[in-house]
């Protein structure tokens, strides 16, 4: 077998026929090969001449370049990003501390009954969390696919300069920092200076330093920058749709565009609306430097506090890494929890 | 039969005029709550200094001035290290980590793609469950891994872990399973070229698009890589981090820091102005199939 496979020019499997075959191996459906035009089961063939380990192997050894090619990225990948979440796991069961190590750091689930039965700040960091995450993750989810889909039919040049708007901000960095001047402490603010100048207010308002505004305004910042990248994916998604079906569906009597949206743009759009709502999820939980640039850290009476800045907080002022580790831990599991759940319900749009 | 009309030889319904109405009066207000705060960080960058303390604050400007650019270079030049050097760090860290990142990103994604090796598959799926947790996640222990590694306080400490980011893998697998078709890469392998060689002069001019959206992403990210918790020597700072210091500097320095806004946010705008369209052709493959 192996001299055959030297000499002959097509070294390697189609992709697809390869899937084929490692199905049948595997067992993963009734009918691997797919279905002949009679509806019977197509039969793929699998070798009868070796077992499954011995064409694992032979298949390894056959593609063995592709091995090379993925070895660079996934070294720095599982070193800085699977790796972390092993090693947070590990030290959130220690009292691991940057400043004394010693060798009796294992304390069991310490970390987390002071998490949540001690630590009111991280309880309240949690409350906030949710709050955020609640808030910002469903509306720019929802007004990235409304955007996008708006825009969908206008001409491409037009399409091009309002995709540009409102996307911009999310893009120009440091650029939320015009907020803080524009919701700025003293009379010189541009909200402030109005409002007083219209008599509104007497004395200025502290926007960001006041518990009463500072978690609304940090909404309202980051609803302004959180059309990223769940919003171009929608945009690219919504260019690739088959026209036939909208046809067809206009012939087959959907009144307007409401029913088109439910019945033929949505189910096609499937994959983005997943990919887009990862992306949505994830920012939502993340959203915390921008409450500390225009905030302050801790913010006033930590009313805008979040689970990352507890992380900061322990990990990088205190030292204290065992128990940083344990609320790292505790927000990826949210985090993971979060994304389960959404992409459920996803899976059944249009079902 | 009323309710469709025929466009690019194609059949579609008929759009209402109060939706067409609704619909462009929600993306007015959307766009100016977008754009209004944009707006106003240029003009202010444009007052000369009186203007800037006029009561109540003004939405337009009377005599525009370059002065506030002038002002923030006097401010930077008076810094602790040459300004120039906050330029080159963020020019290096940048450069450095968009670089491996594509490089890395479309050899690996290339490897997921085309190439039927076993336990490519269960690779993907775990890349691509990755994305659903951030950096926050990982900060703590990478802060550990790079001081064993002994690369704190060092650019590499921000460059190499860009290298491997996992949403330009993502984005790029996705988009070649698209758009190289397996049977031309089949007759260059029959000609007998290599793997590599097939990666390199075959498959990625194909998915230039794809390369160029993975540009835009790694740099947007590394041009704002700034006061990074794992660099604390100054020499070793980048240009937004300088720049957050004269913000922090207040009201006393609002044209300057309103100028400095400007330079940093324009650099990534332009550049996704030149690379739309190749960015919107890739998200359309983005889809995440479960």
């Amino acid at each position: 077998m192996e001299e055959n496979n030297k000499k002959s020019p097509l070294r390697r499997l189609p992709a697809s026929e390869f899937d084929k075959i490692y199905a049948v191996y595997c067992d993963e459906s009734a009918s691997p090969g797919g279905v002949n035009h009679d509806g019977t089961p197509r039969k793929a063939v699998a070798r009868k001449d070796m077992t499954m380990a011995q064409w694992t192997i032979k298949e390894m050894k056959r593609n063995k370049v592709a091995y090379f090619m993925i070895f660079p990225f996934m070294f720095v990948f599982v070193l800085f990003t699977l790796f972390p979440v092993l090693l947070s796991f590990i030290l959130s069961f220690t009292s691991f501390n940057m400043l004394e190590i010693s060798w009796d750091m294992f304390i069991g689930i310490d970390n987390y009954t002071r998490l949540f039965f001690e630590d009111d700040i991280f309880l309240q960091a949690c409350k906030n969390t949710l709050v955020f995450a609640v808030v910002i993750g469903p509306v720019s989810y929802i007004l990235s696919f409304l955007v996008a889909w708006f825009i969908n039919e206008l001409a491409p040049k037009l399409r091009a300069i309002i995709t540009l708007i409102f996307y911009a901000p999310s893009i120009s960095g440091g650029a939320y920092t015009i907020w803080s001047a524009l919701f700025s402490d003293d009379a010189y603010g541009f909200v402030n200076g109005i409002m007083l100048d219209l008599g509104m207010i007497d004395t200025p308002v502290l926007w960001f330093h006041d518990e009463q505004y500072a978690m609304t305004l940090c909404i309202v910042v980051a609803l302004w920058q959180s059309l990223g990248t769940a919003f171009l994916s929608f945009i690219g998604g919504l260019q690739t749709l088959d026209k036939n079906q909208f046809e067809a569906a206009a012939i087959d009597g959907v009144k307007n565009r409401w029913q088109e949206l439910w019945y033929v743009t949505l189910p096609q759009m499937k994959n983005h609306l997943m990919f887009g709502a990862v992306m949505s999820i994830t920012g939502a939980f993340g959203f915390g430097g921008v409450v500390t640039q225009l905030c302050g850290f801790p913010s006033v009476n930590y009313s805008c506090h979040t689970i990352m800045h507890c992380i900061d907080d322990y990990g990088n002022q205190r030292w204290e890494v065992g128990y940083a580790s344990s609320i790292a831990f505790v927000l990826f599991l949210i985090m993971i929890g979060a994304n389960l759940l959404v992409r459920k319900l996803i899976s059944k749009v249009g079902k | 039969m009323q309710k469709m009309r025929v466009r690019n030889h194609q059949v579609v319904l008929n759009r209402s005029v109060g939706g067409d109405t609704g619909i462009f009066v929600f993306l007015a207000i959307m766009g100016v709550f977008m754009f209004l705060p944009m707006y106003y960080v240029v003009i202010q960058s444009f007052k000369p200094l009186d203007e800037l303390w006029v009561f109540p604050p003004r939405f337009y400007v009377v005599k525009p001035t370059l002065g506030n650019f002038g002002d923030l270079f006097y401010l930077l030049s008076d810094s602790w290290v040459p300004f120039s050097r906050y330029i080159f760090n963020t020019v290096l860290i940048t450069a450095a980590g968009t670089f491996g990142n594509i490089f890395f990103s479309s050899l690996a994604a290339y490897a997921l793609s085309k190439i039927p090796f076993p336990g490519r598959k269960g690779t993907f799926k775990i890349i691509q469950n990755s994305l659903m947790f951030t950096s926050t996640v990982t900060s703590i222990a990478n802060f550990l891994t790079l001081s064993a590694l002994g690369l704190l306080d060092n650019p590499l400490s921000i460059i190499i872990p860009a290298w491997g980011g996992a949403t330009g893998l993502y984005l790029m697998k996705q988009f070649m399973d698209s758009s190289i078709q397996d049977s031309t890469l089949e007759s260059a392998r029959l000609d007998g070229c290599s793997e590599l060689k097939t990666f390199w002069t075959i498959a990625m001019p194909m998915v230039k698009p794809g390369w160029i959206t993975l540009i835009i992403y790694s740099f947007q990210g590394l041009w704002q890589a700034g006061a990074s918790i794992y660099i604390y020597s100054e020499q070793w700072k980048t240009l937004n981090y300088a720049i957050s210091q004269i913000t922090a500097g207040g009201v006393a320095r609002m044209g300057a820091s309103a100028a400095a806004t400007v330079l940093m946010m324009i650099v990534p705008i332009v550049v996704f102005v030149i690379s739309q369209s190749n960015v919107i052709q890739t998200m359309g493959t983005s889809g995440m199939k479960d």
